[in-house]
């Protein structure tokens, strides 16, 4: 086979202009990096409230929780994209819609891509945590029940601070997947890691060159937030207290 | 307030059952290949045989630190160019033969972490025991050990199968017409986007739902 190896054309120029082709990889890597931080924040504070809901007693809360987990569980990953960026805006009240559309490409996938993984991870999160929380021997809740903490200081004081610490292991892989989860964004044009993948392989006709680079970013950002996880969960550990969530 | 008309959706009913074929096609496809890929992956993962063990969780490794999207654009657009070169141009339209080859490699990584979590399951008196029965260890692996961990792992096996059903829609980015595909054209050319994208949420939906509440129902028969 007759390829022409040629590893210096990311240092070429983009016909964009004053930017080479590494510099699109960077652009690709700097959107991967924000879209999967951001979603990430919603998916603990959304997964947080509605794993601790699944655990209520009140059945219409836990019921409320449980809808939100199977909903956003049972869509693929796509379609939920698909549907915050071309069916919401359609739906919201005229002005609204008008407004999103109007605003520049780029911040309409941002906005739709980041609302739509970081809801559909809290799904999972939620899960995570209510295992976390499950986990405890029911003897705690009792316990802080028996002592005079109202149900919210139970939660506050003495259940929610173990499972956090708990759930972490579990987090870890879900945090991984949020990465690699962001690379659905592509299909909508958000410009993050796999989009520049392609775009090189358009440009460049050096497609080999391209996607290698791109997956081996994809491996090193995996390495390291592997590694970083691996620190947290080892300063968060509960000393001998061997329960993973599953 | 946006009107809806759903009008559309009957007539190209032929349509997206084509597409819901492919959908099945890619998603059977990957979970027989998986499971049987994966388990050689898992068992050579587990030999005590250094190399071996050291290739196959490399293998598992890198598919599983890669997105699901790079693994079907490299099936699509990198690996053919390969195959190109050794067939020459008789190959036409890949689209499906790279989709399902790009799934069943992928789900292989991710079938192998389940099964070797549930050969390490099974207590290790019962590899010794059949080792000093006599049994080879392939006899062992074979006839003791996997029967009982496929039991234990039955349910993680089927939530697989349904999280990988779901996946197959991302075979959009190489335009294969699968369901979600097949929804997305009928309403780009009807400029009814919204009600097909709404109407293929909600089949994927009952679908996964339903097999969801399945395999809950088939955990508590199976336990063992």
């Amino acid at each position: 086979m007759n390829y022409n190896w040629n590893w210096g054309v990311f240092l070429q120029e983009a016909p964009s202009g004053a930017d080479t082709y590494l510099g699109w990889l960077l652009t690709g890597l700097k959107w991967t990096l924000l879209l999967s931080l951001s979603a990430w924040a919603v998916a603990l504070a959304v997964g947080g409230i509605v794993g601790v809901l699944r655990t209520a007693p009140g059945r219409a809360l836990s019921l409320a929780a449980a809808s939100y987990v199977e909903v956003f569980r049972n869509i693929p990953l796509l379609v939920q994209l698909f549907i915050w960026y071309f069916v919401l805006p359609e739906l919201l009240p005229v002005k609204m819609g008008d407004a999103f559309k109007q605003m520049n490409p780029l911040a309409q996938q941002f906005i739709a891509a980041w609302l739509c993984l970081g809801l559909f991870t809290a799904a999972r999160v939620a899960e995570q945590v209510r295992a976390g929380i499950q986990s405890l021997p029911p003897g705690q809740k009792n316990a802080g029940l028996a002592l005079g903490f109202t149900l919210p200081q139970t939660y506050r004081y003495v259940l929610l601070p173990m499972a956090v610490r708990i759930v972490v292991p579990p987090l870890t892989s879900e945090f991984l997947n949020i990465f690699k989860n962001s690379a659905v964004a592509t299909t909508i044009g958000l410009i993050e890691l796999s989009r520049q993948a392609q775009q090189l392989v358009d440009y460049t006709a050096q497609p080999f060159e391209a996607f290698i680079a791109v997956t081996a970013l994809y491996l090193m950002l995996n390495v390291t937030i592997m590694s970083i996880m691996r620190k947290v969960e080892r300063m968060l550990r509960v000393p001998g207290f061997i329960v993973a969530g599953k | 307030m946006y009107e809806y008309d759903w009008s559309s959706i009957p007539g190209a009913l032929p349509i997206l059952w084509d597409g819901m074929k492919i959908t099945f096609a890619v998603t059977v496809a990957a979970i027989v290949v998986g499971i049987v890929w994966g388990t050689l992956l898992a068992v050579a993962r587990l030999s005590s045989h250094g190399p071996i063990a050291w290739l196959a969780a490399g293998y598992v490794n890198l598919f599983r630190s890669v997105p699901l999207v790079m693994v079907i654009l490299w099936f699509y657009l990198i690996v053919p160019q390969l195959l190109r070169a050794v067939f020459g141009d008789a190959i036409q339209d890949i689209r499906l033969a790279s989709a399902v080859t790009a799934f069943c490699l992928f789900e292989a990584a991710y079938y192998s972490e389940i099964v070797r979590a549930g050969i390490q399951s099974v207590s290790r008196g019962q590899i010794s025991a059949a080792l000093a029965l006599g049994f080879t260890y392939g006899q062992a692996m074979r006839l003791i050990i996997l029967p009982q961990a496929l039991r234990n792992m039955l349910p993680l096996l089927l939530t697989q199968a349904i999280i990988l059903f779901q996946d197959t829609s991302l075979v959009y980015v190489i335009g294969l017409a699968d369901f979600f595909g097949a929804s997305y054209k009928v309403g780009d050319r009807d400029g009814r986007l919204v009600e097909l994208l709404l109407f293929a949420g909600l089949v994927y939906f009952v679908l996964c739902f339903a097999a969801s509440m399945l395999v809950k129902f088939l955990r508590r028969r199976v336990a063992v």
